[in-house]
């Protein structure tokens, strides 16, 4: 039981603005759009909703095509990035009101807002304007709506993007139990790698208008198929540059290293490697060996992790690492990289190893 | 220690000469014709409330008066019903927008008299084009200066004809501030087209409506030039509405007391009316 899309296209004025996508999204877990601004998500939840026209392509909630089904009948719900409620109505009525389009019983629809204002903590505020609320509450209501309401699939545009960061990591951690066990399937479109990362479940990365890579959420990050999903799905940026193999051994303008056991098939010749930054570090351990030197040009330093950023050869690399380490800025400093945890792909930006 | 002065009443003087000659000073002639008595030569006798008393219980006065009462709610329930409507049925964007509402605007642009002038011309039962129709082509035996009916009709189709654009446009006003986000959030819920009208569109229109109610409560309350010029009160005293009948007495037959008496009594009804409409429609809104 899911939605399945197949082959759904979106063209706007002859210009194809969703080249065909083909998707499976169950039920009972997350499934992650995760993209670039412009990527296509937003687009992609608009068609899934009914909201924007299909211009090809099929579209089946539990194996019955709902393509040509309006958006009123389709038993859905959306969250969207900026927080929509109905301005003229309090929290209760704001909630209830799909509810009561529904037709439901007025006791049914008392215990389903009761129930939902219950998990979203919005108890003491049935009764208040969405403009008397917090960016955050106003939210958690948009949220409550969504799940008081008896539906198939639950679409959740970037919920989180507005809110302070505080708000956004406990609002995170809420949503995965908001929808367990509620039978509808969760579309949750994010731009943000870790995001996907912490809700789990499968993700599809969406690179200019199209799905670059589907699967389970740890795995597509792992194991990316594309030096572009590679790109998506890593923040900060992924470290590229062009090595050459020749016999055993990976040659990075002075730097060499062992091809190692997953690698050590590839025929000789040019590849791009790929490594995340966490894999180069600011000192030698055990598994990070391979020493580069770089000039140092901007540090950052976030709570526990501080970042490097230094030019390499012809790119600039970003070293990830846990505490504070002593850069000078402008100076070369010697980072060691992980080559174990190298990502190796072909000329076409395919994986190779 | 502070000195104090009371030089700031000079700024509030412009206004209050302002409201005085426009809104006082002649208010108060009224109030001083509508207690006395006047042959003329400035000769004035003191009459007390009589004449309020001689208005308030006269005949010809209650008929006015109910007729008046008719006008205004006939076109009231005639235009802002068909006002939302076409409001409703208006494009939100894109070409025809700025075509529409110049429309719309068009007959609000036309002077009163010009209004009434071209309805009698158009309604001429042998001349006039829609009287010709009416009567040669389909047969209806329409004549608005014989039949009282036919006067009413006449008068109803007029000011719908020239004030319904002004709800158009308010309403209109209304709607294009809906940002598109409820209509699809209504859309989602599963709302149909008359529940998005309910919950979302009509409340959102509720402040411009009120006003567009009121401004054609007050207007259509008040009317005079348009039906003097179409019927001229007639036929009989069939579309006398109040303001030709005040105009009847103060100038045609030279009572000015009463006239004076009945001046405030309508004032008064106008704006008790205006008033209590107000308070219950805004009354929401405060809490």
């Amino acid at each position: 039981m899911a939605l399945v899309l197949k082959n759904l296209t979106k063209v706007v004025r002859g210009v194809t603005h969703i080249k065909p996508t083909s998707l499976t999204l169950k039920k009972g877990h997350f499934n992650v759009l995760l993209g670039e601004t412009g990527a296509g998500k937003t687009s992609l939840i608009k068609m899934m909703a009914g909201i924007d026209p299909v211009a090809d392509g099929r579209l089946l909630m539990e194996g019955t095509d709902i393509t040509d089904l309006s958006t009123q009948k389709r038993r859905i719900s959306l969250v969207h990035q900026f927080f929509v409620n109905y301005p003229h109505m309090t929290v209760f009525d704001n909630i209830a009101s799909p509810l009561r389009v529904a037709g439901m019983a007025k006791s049914e629809i008392e215990g389903r807002v009761g129930e939902a204002a219950d998990i979203l903590k919005l108890g003491p505020m049935l009764h208040r304007r969405p403009h008397e609320l917090s960016g955050g509450q106003q939210q958690r209501c948009a949220l409550a709506r969504a799940i008081a309401k008896d539906s198939q699939a639950v679409f959740l545009d970037e919920p989180l993007a507005n809110l302070d960061y505080k708000l956004r990591e406990e609002l995170r951690e809420m949503l995965p139990e908001l929808f367990a066990g509620r039978g509808a399937v969760v579309v949750y479109a994010t731009s943000e790698p870790e995001e996907a990362l912490l809700l789990g479940g499968e993700t599809a990365l969406m690179v200019d208008g199209q799905v670059a890579q589907f699967g389970p959420t740890a795995e597509i990050y792992r194991a990316p198929a594309s030096l572009t999903a590679a790109q998506v799905f890593s923040d900060p940026p992924i470290n590229h540059a062009t090595v050459q193999k020749t016999g055993g051994q990976f040659r990075l303008g002075d730097v060499k290293w062992d091809a190692g056991a997953k690698a050590a098939g590839l025929a000789d010749g040019r590849y791009t490697v790929a490594i995340r930054p966490n894999h180069v570090l600011p000192f030698a351990t055990d598994a990070a060996r391979t020493a580069l030197v770089g000039r140092v040009g901007v540090t950052e330093l976030s709570g526990s992790e501080s970042s490097a950023h230094f030019e390499f050869g012809d790119n600039g690399w970003v070293s990830l690492a846990h505490g504070t380490h002593p850069y000078r800025l402008g100076e070369d400093h010697t980072f060691y990289m992980n080559t174990d945890a190298c990502l190796y792909f072909a000329a076409d930006g395919s994986r190779a190893a | 220690m502070k000195t104090e002065n009371q030089k700031a009443w000079f700024f509030v003087l412009p206004v209050l000469l302002l409201v005085a000659f426009n809104a006082l000073i002649p208010m108060m002639t009224v109030v001083n014709y509508s207690v006395q008595e006047t042959f003329g030569d400035n000769l004035f006798f003191w009459e007390g409330l009589g004449w309020f008393e001689q208005i308030l219980r006269s005949d010809r006065f209650h008929a006015a008066l109910g007729r008046q009462f008719m006008f205004t709610a006939l076109i009231l329930i005639i235009e802002v019903p068909l006002g939302i409507a076409i409001a409703l049925s208006m494009p939100r964007k894109g070409f025809w927008v700025p075509v529409c509402l110049v429309l719309m605007a068009l007959p609000m642009l036309i002077p009163w008299n010009v209004v009434g002038a071209m309805w009698n011309i158009f309604a001429l039962p042998d001349i006039g084009l829609l009287g010709y129709f009416l009567n040669h082509v389909l047969g209806i035996n329409y004549d608005m200066t014989q039949d009282p009916v036919a006067a009413w009709v006449t008068i109803i189709t007029m000011d719908v004809w020239h004030w319904t654009s002004l709800v158009v446009l308010l309403a209109y006003a209304g709607l294009v501030s809906i940002p598109d986000a409820y209509y699809q959030a209504a859309k989602i819920d599963g709302a149909s087209n008359w529940s998005v009208f309910r919950f979302i569109q009509l409340p959102k229109m509720k402040n411009v409506l009120t006003i567009a109610i009121l401004l054609r409560f007050m207007d259509s309350f008040n009317i005079y030039t348009e039906p003097f010029v179409l019927t001229g009160g007639g036929p009989g005293n069939s579309t006398t509405l109040l303001s030709i009948d005040l105009v009847k007495i103060a100038l045609g037959q030279f009572d000015l007391g009463p006239a004076a008496a009945m001046s405030l009594i309508y004032f008064a009804i106008t704006l008790l009316v205006s008033w209590l409409f107000y308070t219950l429609m805004t009354k929401d809104d405060l809490n």
